[in-house]
């Protein structure tokens, strides 16, 4: 096994509210390695937004809070780092891609200064020729026709797609070792999506930097991962490569997101849904936080008492469920076919 | 919205130099500004506004040519004469036979020069203290805005008048001298702009772009002055060409009552103040009272045709 580019250990991410802590990511831990593409899939507010940004110390504190954890990034714990080598750190060797390239882009600065600050911020000494020439080869990388012209025209010029380009586009502009995306294609209609996507496998390809692809899109994690990790309430449930998650889940939350996706070859009149609501994350459920809605776990003491633990089953494969052997051979409805997406 | 790919080519095209071209696809950089200019031209009281500034602002910079006399010459024999084209007294002449015209434009020098000096200090002084109190929040706000509103209830014209006599007691050599006054003025000035700025920081820091320049590795000083402040730059404009206007009203009312501008530099404040005096000769208050007042509404017009302009939020322009 290569030596991990990132180690996350028992990160514990809370955020003090009038309402109570708010446990967003509790007791994570992942790895991921160089070159590879990891997928973080989970609903709204399961913590894998969170998660990746306390790396980068982005987490607002005040109110947020990283209770404990280590994140070793390259011999260094990103979590113990100063403000200032923080800096460094950021879009130089860890880049993020923001869910929203309408707001993620300022209005005012045309997307060449923009492109070209996140440039001039690591390498203030770089003659400013060099930093657009850089640029507009950037933007042409990232398929933005005539990048010429582009490179002096703003935000509002540019179409929803075009402007996830710039933005890809300014996330490797200092060649990052670890990229992370969160929601790159969430905000856009389903044909830009695919475009971007092509874009980012191609973007991925040439700068070969590992990738945390955070979406709540399983298809999205078929396409283009290659280990995906599955959250819920803040809690690794399941983890393992893309093909074997998809096709025997070990987690009853992991079968209910799949079960819950319509397939395109059967004609289905209903989707089916996850009974039942995530839970409130000032007041997770004690024991296994899916338990209220798991269909495993009707009537077992076990699963209201004790938190499960994330086990291996099986080549690189885990998952935190008491019973999940009780799914061993459980084939989800795109095992037959190996038809994810 | 352009969107050039939509041609229905392969998703991604091998995108070389002038392939828009062969779409035929013309693109023109067009700039926010460009776009506000075009609003501020259509806007009528504003251009007339601002020719109106040209005129009296280019006469009183270039007053050293065209004044038909020299500061300071006096004639006699020819006191108290009403305006005439005799002798080029266009507006008169004084109780010492001065030429009035030629104080007046040396006096728009003098309002220019004041007008502009706080504008500029107060305005970069307010969006310093706005920029760090709207960035930072907390306790640094805090201080920094009480001190603020502290400014701002003090009665401006009075503390004026009293530090304004002080510092002529005090160092009697910079008595009336138009650089102190107008730092006194600044120091009143940079309020307002201080307060729009913390609004705006307020606002934008929290915006998704701010956290994308954090996320690239910006500091904080980068962040507030390469990322933040050109996004204030509209209300700055506009508000440093309202204290333009403002600077010399209250420069003039200071110099009315004694407390600001005196000879050897000419205010136009003190010629209406000298003028009180004199009540049949009416020239010497109208021209140099009405030159105030064409100055501040020239002003007053450029402000509200630049706020029209800039504000992205109002497209619309009242003509």
């Amino acid at each position: 096994m290569p030596e991990p580019l990132l180690s996350i250990t028992d990160l514990v991410v809370e955020f003090k509210t009038e309402d109570g802590v708010v446990h967003a990511v509790d007791g994570v831990s992942y790895e991921l390695f160089p070159g590879e593409i990891l997928g973080i899939v989970g609903e709204s507010g399961s913590g894998k937004s969170v998660s990746t940004m306390a790396l980068l110390g982005l987490i607002p504190q005040p109110p947020g809070r990283i209770t404990s954890g280590t994140a070793m990034f390259q011999g260094r714990d990103l979590l113990q780092l100063k403000k200032k080598e923080l800096q460094e750190v950021r879009g130089k060797e860890v880049a993020m891609i923001f869910q929203d390239p309408m707001t993620s882009l300022n209005p005012v600065l045309t997307i060449g200064r923009q492109l070209g600050e996140a440039i001039k911020t690591h390498f203030p000494d770089v003659k400013n020729e060099e930093v657009k020439e850089r640029v507009v080869s950037l933007l042409d990388l990232v398929g933005v026709p005539n990048p010429e012209a582009r490179y002096g025209q703003y935000p509002h010029e540019f179409s929803g797609g075009m402007r996830q380009r710039a933005m890809i586009a300014m996330s490797i502009a200092n060649s990052p070792t670890l990229l992370i995306a969160d929601e790159p294609t969430t905000a856009l209609d389903v044909t830009i999506q695919a475009q971007v996507l092509e874009v980012m496998k191609r973007v991925m390809a040439e700068t070969n930097a590992a990738t945390i692809l955070i979406t709540h899109d399983l298809g999205i994690v078929a396409e283009m991962c290659d280990r995906v990790v599955v959250m819920y309430a803040g809690h690794i449930i399941e983890s393992g490569d893309v093909a074997t998650i998809c096709r025997s889940p070990r987690h009853p939350y992991t079968i209910g997101l799949i079960n819950s996706l319509p397939k395109l070859t059967e004609d289905e009149e209903r989707l089916e849904p996850i009974p039942g609501a995530p839970p409130s994350l000032i007041s997770v459920p004690p024991g296994c936080p899916f338990h209220p809605r798991c269909f495993l776990s009707q009537g077992r003491e076990k699963c209201r008492t004790e938190v499960p633990a994330l086990v291996p089953a099986g080549d690189g494969h885990a998952a935190a469920c008491h019973f999940s052997e009780e799914l061993v051979g459980y084939q989800s409805k795109y095992s037959k076919g190996a038809e994810v997406a | 919205m352009s969107e050039p790919t939509a041609s229905g080519g392969p998703i991604i095209a091998p995108v070389g130099a002038g392939s828009t071209e062969a779409e035929g696809l013309e693109l023109k950089v067009r700039s926010q500004w460009s776009y506000a200019r075009d609003r501020f031209l259509r806007h009528r009281m504003a251009i007339a506004g601002l020719v109106g500034l040209v005129v009296i602002f280019g006469a009183g910079a270039l007053c050293n040519y065209i004044a038909a006399y020299p500061l300071g010459y006096v004639d006699l024999t020819n006191v108290e004469h009403g305006p005439t084209t005799f002798g080029h007294h266009f507006f008169g002449t004084d109780t010492t036979g001065a030429d009035e015209l030629t104080q007046v434009l040396y006096g728009i020098r003098t309002s220019l020069e004041v007008g502009v000096f706080v504008a500029v200090v107060s305005s970069v002084f307010g969006l310093l203290v706005g920029a760090f109190a709207g960035y930072y929040r907390g306790l640094i706000d805090n201080i920094l805005m009480r001190i603020t509103d502290l400014v701002l209830t003090l009665p401006a014209l009075a503390i004026l008048l009293a530090f304004s006599s002080l510092v002529g007691q005090r160092w009697p050599s910079l008595r009336g001298n138009l650089w102190v006054l107008s730092l006194i003025l600044a120091g009143f000035f940079w309020t307002g702009i201080a307060r729009i700025v913390r609004g705006v920081f307020l606002s934008l820091r929290e915006k998704e772009y701010v956290e994308a320049a954090k996320a690239s590795g910006a500091g904080d000083l980068r962040i507030m002055f390469r990322h933040i402040l050109p996004n204030t730059l509209g209300p700055i404009v506009v508000n440093g060409t309202l204290a333009v206007g403002g600077a010399i009203i209250t420069e003039s009312a200071l110099s009315f009552l004694g407390q600001g501008i005196t000879t050897p530099n000419v205010s136009l404040g003190a010629l209406v103040a000298t003028a009180q005096s004199y009540p049949e000769a009416w020239w010497l208050t109208i021209f140099p009272g009405l030159t105030i007042v064409l100055i501040v509404l020239c002003v007053n017009f450029v402000g509200d045709g630049l706020r029209d302009a800039l504000d992205p939020t109002q497209r619309r322009v009242r003509a």
